[in-house]
């Protein structure tokens, strides 16, 4: 059974200049053990569609339509106190920051021992046991005595994996990762994105994984949805979107992100920038970036349709005009 | 001068900062004093025309070194010769006619605009302290020329910094870096507050203006595959100390120190190159404790009790200069030893 769902999901602000569209008819599904990447530029709405799946979305922004679905039962019209008890117990997260994500004057096992003793009803001694299991899992050293020790106490790549610890700690189904390796090294990025790879496959949770840095989402995700200007213009497995990207905005994202190996004499280029959201054009997003555009471009909006081995929002594929 | 004199030299550079206690609570406290070598012994020279890149994460003392070329900070010895002239040791802002001719771009292009200008004047005022167009008419001219030379308008001269996005600010910073004619600009990473789609922008519009203004680049980045782009020349920093300096086709192709291999291995890559690949462990050690011996020798999978106790020296392995006893000695089995060979 498909873990979650999301249908036709938007999400609003009001301000006083009138109403803001931050993310429009977002679809989505995320099977069961499934790694899915939200990739995009910033502002484009990958972060924000996290935060409407977990019920984090400050207000006054409010899902205005649509549906989100863990498990097949409606998580987007809870109350308050029923919607914290899926947060952490069938939802985790993990955060860009981890000094911020974590409680600074708390130790780590204090931490810990409190999520799961809070969703697993585990007794104290028992919880602590565990504690010290997935302090061990996430790869701290000497995790008998790091458990008492204080956030301050330990490097950016250490806290990240206690932050992961945390995540999974209470056995969650689902775990939304936003940027979750954007504050750390190169190298101690690897190191987590391997981490988390290999925990969910364990566990058999889920994960989304939100970022802005496609090398990631090509390591780690096995699907990857694309957005642009609030909405999904394309999803699909991973290798396919990367190797043969269907929108034309895919394609030259995939274009413009330097390599390693031979250099081009010239890097290919998006000409402008992503719209705001106040200043979204007619028609496709895209439209005027877009060296395919065609008439209907700038007067329709397209839908998200089947293309390739996933789906894409393009009228080109309806012309029989695939993006080379 | 001749054109094979390289435009920057730097010799010994290094920048001790002090982070020690006050001297009562030393007293009290009965603790030394403590000192970070953020720069530690760095040598490097650019050919005119040519970008050298400086890689490494953070920590390493690559924005450091920016920061000691543009004289923002003061080296704690070593030398800067920057077209015949030294700079280590000179005032800030001196010699004029030297400073005029190196600028830098920052890497964020919020924080590097001041909001309550108008972009015309903060592509002016280099000009006008440099005294290079005193005639305001004149300099608005330049400034009209500077803008669309950067690819954006004349009229966005008018406009406020908070009007543009990222990649637009970034293009104000770089017409502002190139309006007293520099030959040489700093960038300590241009690129990594933008997005992708903008970023490709940015480093073609940098290589552009070196094809046409002949500028010579110290370009400071972490990121491998854009410094790859941009440079003719990389060096690899770890802990205050170049490991690894080279051409740039050679660091990638033949990458020599167990550092450069690490990063090379670690940068993720749309390629899928890496996806199942087992991860090397650790993490950068705090600087002001570094390891004795190689800094990098906790890290190396092939260090020996010569790493541990004694410090290598940054030597010649054919085409690349490389600081590792490793690769020196042969053990490496990858290339033999031609230390002294220059």
């Amino acid at each position: 059974m498909t873990l979650l769902s999301v249908e036709n999901l938007t999400v609003e602000f009001p301000t006083r200049n009138g109403v803001l569209t931050a993310i429009e008819d977002v679809t989505l599904t995320v099977e069961p053990g499934e790694i899915l990447g939200m990739v995009g530029e910033s502002g484009a709405g990958k972060s924000m569609t996290g935060a409407a799946i977990i019920g984090l979305i400050e207000p006054p922004g409010r899902i205005a339509r649509g549906e989100i679905r863990l498990e097949g039962e409606r998580i987007d019209n809870l109350p308050r106190e029923a919607m914290r008890r899926v947060r952490g117990r069938r939802i985790g997260a993990i955060f860009q920051d981890p000094l911020t994500s974590l409680n600074p004057v708390l130790t780590v096992g204090e931490q810990l021992i409190e999520t799961i003793h809070t969703h697993l009803k585990l007794p104290r001694a028992e919880a602590r046991e565990s504690a010290i299991d997935w302090l061990r899992r996430v790869g701290i050293p000497a995790p008998e005595k790091r458990i008492d020790t204080y956030p301050h106490q330990y490097s950016g790549g250490m806290r990240q994996r206690v932050v992961i610890a945390l995540a999974l700690c209470a056995e969650p189904r689902l775990i939304i990762a936003d940027e979750p390796t954007t504050a750390l090294d190169v190298s101690v990025q690897a190191q987590i994105i391997a981490l988390l790879r290999k925990l969910c496959k364990e566990t058999g949770a889920s994960v989304i994984l939100v970022t802005h840095d496609m090398g990631v989402i090509a390591e780690t995700a096995d699907r990857v949805a694309v957005m642009y200007a609030g909405r999904i213009v394309e999803i699909g497995p991973v290798a396919e979107v990367i190797r043969n990207p269907q929108h034309p905005y895919t394609a030259g994202l995939m274009a413009s992100i330097p390599r390693i190996g031979p250099r081009p004499e010239v890097l290919p280029q998006i000409e402008g920038a992503m719209p705001r959201l106040n200043a979204r054009p007619q028609g496709c997003a895209f439209n005027p970036r877009c060296p395919k555009r065609i008439e209907l471009c700038v007067r329709v909006r397209p839908d998200l349709i089947a293309a390739g081995q996933g789906a894409a929002a393009c009228h080109l594929i309806n012309e029989k005009e695939a993006v080379a | 001068m001749t054109a094979d004199t390289p435009l920057l030299e730097v010799r010994g550079l290094k920048k001790v900062f002090d982070l020690s206690r006050p001297f009562i609570n030393r007293l009290i406290e009965r603790a030394g004093r403590q000192y970070v070598h953020a720069v530690d012994g760095v040598d490097f020279s650019i050919p005119r025309g040519q970008t050298l890149s400086l890689v490494g994460e953070s920590g390493c003392g690559k924005s450091t070194v920016a920061k000691l070329l543009m004289g923002l900070q003061g080296p704690s010895a070593g030398s800067i010769r920057f077209d015949g002239v030294e700079l280590a040791g000179q005032p800030a802002g001196h010699p004029a006619a030297t400073r005029r001719r190196m600028q830098m771009i920052f890497q964020d292009p919020y924080a590097s605009l001041n909001p309550r200008w108008r972009v015309a004047r903060v592509i002016g005022e280099p000009m006008k302290s440099f005294a290079t167009h005193p005639d305001p008419t004149e300099r608005r001219r330049e400034v009209d020329r500077l803008l669309e030379f950067v690819g954006l308008s004349a009229a966005d001269g008018d406009k406020f910094p908070h009007e543009f996005s990222g990649g637009q600010r970034q293009r104000i910073s770089i017409a502002r870096a190139i309006s007293t004619k520099p030959e040489f600009l700093v960038c300590d990473e241009p690129t990594s507050a933008l997005d992708v789609s903008v970023q490709a922008q940015i480093l073609n519009l940098m290589r552009e203006l070196q094809r046409e203004l002949g500028l010579t680049y110290l370009f400071i980045s972490h990121d491998l595959a854009v410094v790859n782009y941009i440079s003719d020349w990389i060096g690899v920093m770890y802990l205050g100390r170049l490991v690894e300096l080279a051409p740039a086709a050679e660091i990638f192709a033949r990458p020599q120190h167990p550092y450069t291999k690490l990063l090379l291995e670690t940068v993720p890559d749309i390629s899928m190159a890496h996806r199942d690949m087992e991860r090397p462990a650790g993490e950068v050690p705090n600087p002001i404790t570094p390891p004795p011996g190689c800094h990098f020798n906790p890290r190396c999978p092939l260090a020996n009790d010569r790493c541990r106790t004694e410090p290598p020296a940054f030597d010649w392995s054919g085409p690349a200069r490389v600081r590792c006893h490793l690769v020196h000695e042969g053990r490496d089995g990858a290339r033999p030893a031609l230390a002294g060979v220059a």
